[in-house]
């Protein structure tokens, strides 16, 4: 059997590559941070006259818009670096560097969940960064919210790697990114609690209500809005958790090499 | 033992045939209905150079990713040093070292990066990795490029990474798949003298997968590939010993072209 201490080796590898990766691609670094802050900056600021929040759970009083949104934005950016974990793993596996990954020794199942725990990890980088900005737009949660939001964090950040990981198996080519932009994440993000609270939508649309109510990203956003406020919402944390499960188990059977899609898929000679 | 270890000590029963270092035994693989390998039988033995020769499309990445666990053939065993990759797919791979067709370096990263992480994926410290590693790019040349990003390397020196990456945990069998391709004259010599040397010197295993027929020399293996059938599997110096001691690359390109020599 292989040792723990070589398992943890291989775990801080993987991490270690991703991150490296991240800040050696500058692009990828900037628009990571740059996307919220232009949304905060741009939709709330328009929005702020227009949509005024009432006193809904986790807020004690009435809060400005862009503190309602902030929550949804730390979830997009998860979501954001889901979706780009899984277009790496795409372009990864055209470029063969996903092959690399699976011919080493240890367990498919190990190595898939260093590469989406490598994801996460520098997904919550890249929240607290957002975070420490937006606390100059007056966005200040107490002080513990800080500390709370991190389990909310790893869990949710599980949840959108898994959901990359699935889709990073469906995907043959990279040009298929652009569909993935629209009938995932857009979706995704708009039919959810980030822009709007839910009692809203339903007064508008009830069956965008219930889309709204199964799409795992509105619960990844409720749980993270309730952590920032020192508050566990656990309906939200056992929909999160049983999502990340149900994606986990379809990522796994994607590419276990028996029955995984690369044995439908021939690859080029 | 653990599947790690394995790759430094594979020492096989001292009481029967030496154990080859690859095994390929009546693969078959299919996607779909479109018949890839069929019923395909070879084996490398530990310090041979075994040249697996075919056209496009013959099936040589498809049986060097049933070899790499990337999936499972149908039908066949596939063994390495005795472990079979089903059944013990962890202590298999650990005795492999593959260069892929395409580049897999990280461009982005230096040349040390890059071959961390490759030794990190085999559960090395980065302590025990060093030496390795620095062992392996000064007998490549590379020494002084350590530091460099990929990006700035050219094809040939890529390639050369790409080989050092692959002997950093010691493999005794390596596997490479077309890896001369794109490359100039020189970084082709360089390395296939590299990595012949490998299989004199350490013993190491070696199945070289290409079209190019000026890549076989006299002590090698010949696998012949064609639509996925082995046609032939014999010595280099047999098969020119039987076309009349004609020149061996001319005796492989009637091979490859027309099925006979």
């Amino acid at each position: 059997m292989i040792r723990l201490a070589q398992y943890g080796r291989c775990l801080a590898g993987v991490i270690r590559r991703e991150a490296l990766r991240w800040v050696h691609q500058h692009g990828r670094f900037v628009s990571a941070l740059v996307r919220p802050l232009v949304w905060l900056l741009i939709f709330a600021t328009g929005f702020h006259f227009v949509l005024g929040v009432s006193i809904i759970p986790p807020y004690e009083t009435y809060i400005p818009y862009e503190v309602y949104i902030a929550p949804g934005l730390v979830a997009m950016i998860q979501l954001f670096n889901g979706m780009t974990s899984s277009l790496s793993i795409v372009y990864d596996r055209e470029m063969g560097s996903m092959r690399l990954l699976m011919v080493s020794p240890f367990p498919r199942g190990f190595l898939l969940s260093a590469k989406l725990l490598a994801g996460v990890a520098v997904s919550i980088v890249q929240v607290y960064m957002f975070l420490a900005i937006a606390w100059f737009w007056d966005i200040a949660p107490p002080p513990v919210g800080y500390l709370a939001v991190l389990p909310a964090l790893v869990i949710s950040g599980l949840m959108l790697g898994a959901l990359g990981l699935v889709l990073s198996s469906f995907i043959s080519q990279l040009e298929n990114f652009a569909s993935v932009m629209n009938f995932v994440i857009f979706p995704m993000f708009f039919a959810s609690s980030a822009l709007y609270p839910l009692w809203r939508v339903k007064e508008a649309s009830p069956s965008v209500y219930w889309i709204s109510e199964v799409n795992p990203f509105t619960h990844a956003t409720e749980l993270i809005r309730f952590a920032l406020y020192g508050r566990l919402n656990a309906p939200s944390l056992a929909i999160v958790a049983a999502y990340t499960a149900l994606f986990w188990i379809i990522a796994i059977r994607a590419y276990d090499p028996g029955r995984g899609l690369a044995v439908r898929r021939p690859v080029a000679e | 033992m653990s599947a790690i270890e394995a790759a430094t000590v594979y020492t096989p029963a001292a009481d029967t045939a030496p154990v080859p270092a690859l095994s390929v035994e009546s693969v078959s693989h299919a996607f779909s209905s479109r018949q890839v390998l069929a019923d395909v039988t070879f084996s490398v033995p530990p310090g041979g150079f075994t040249l697996l020769l075919g056209l496009n499309g013959a099936g040589k990445t498809t049986l060097f990713s049933l070899i790499t666990r990337l999936y499972y053939s149908a039908s066949g065993t596939i063994s390495v040093y005795g472990h079979e990759i089903r059944r013990e797919p962890l202590a298999a791979l650990a005795l492999i070292g593959v260069v892929f067709q395409q580049p897999t370096l990280d461009l982005d990263l230096s040349v040390e990066q890059n071959l961390f992480y490759h030794a990190s994926l085999h559960g090395m410290s980065r302590h025990a990795a060093r030496p390795r590693i620095e062992e392996e790019l000064a007998r490549a040349g590379l020494a002084d490029r350590r530091r460099d990003k990929v990006r700035q390397l050219s094809g040939g020196l890529r390639r050369r990474v790409e080989l050092v990456r692959a002997l950093i945990h010691n493999p005794p069998l390596l596997l490479l798949d077309e890896p001369t391709v794109g490359l100039d004259v020189q970084s082709r010599r360089f390395l296939l003298e590299h990595v012949r040397g490998l299989c004199a010197e350490r013993g190491t295993g070696v199945l070289w997968a290409t079209h190019l027929v000026d890549e076989a020399s006299p002590d090698c293996q010949i696998v012949l590939l064609r639509h996925g059938c082995v046609e032939t599997a014999a010595p280099a110096a047999e098969l020119v010993r039987q076309a009349g001691n004609r020149n061996l690359a001319a005796v492989l390109e009637g091979l490859l072209r027309e099925g006979k020599p």
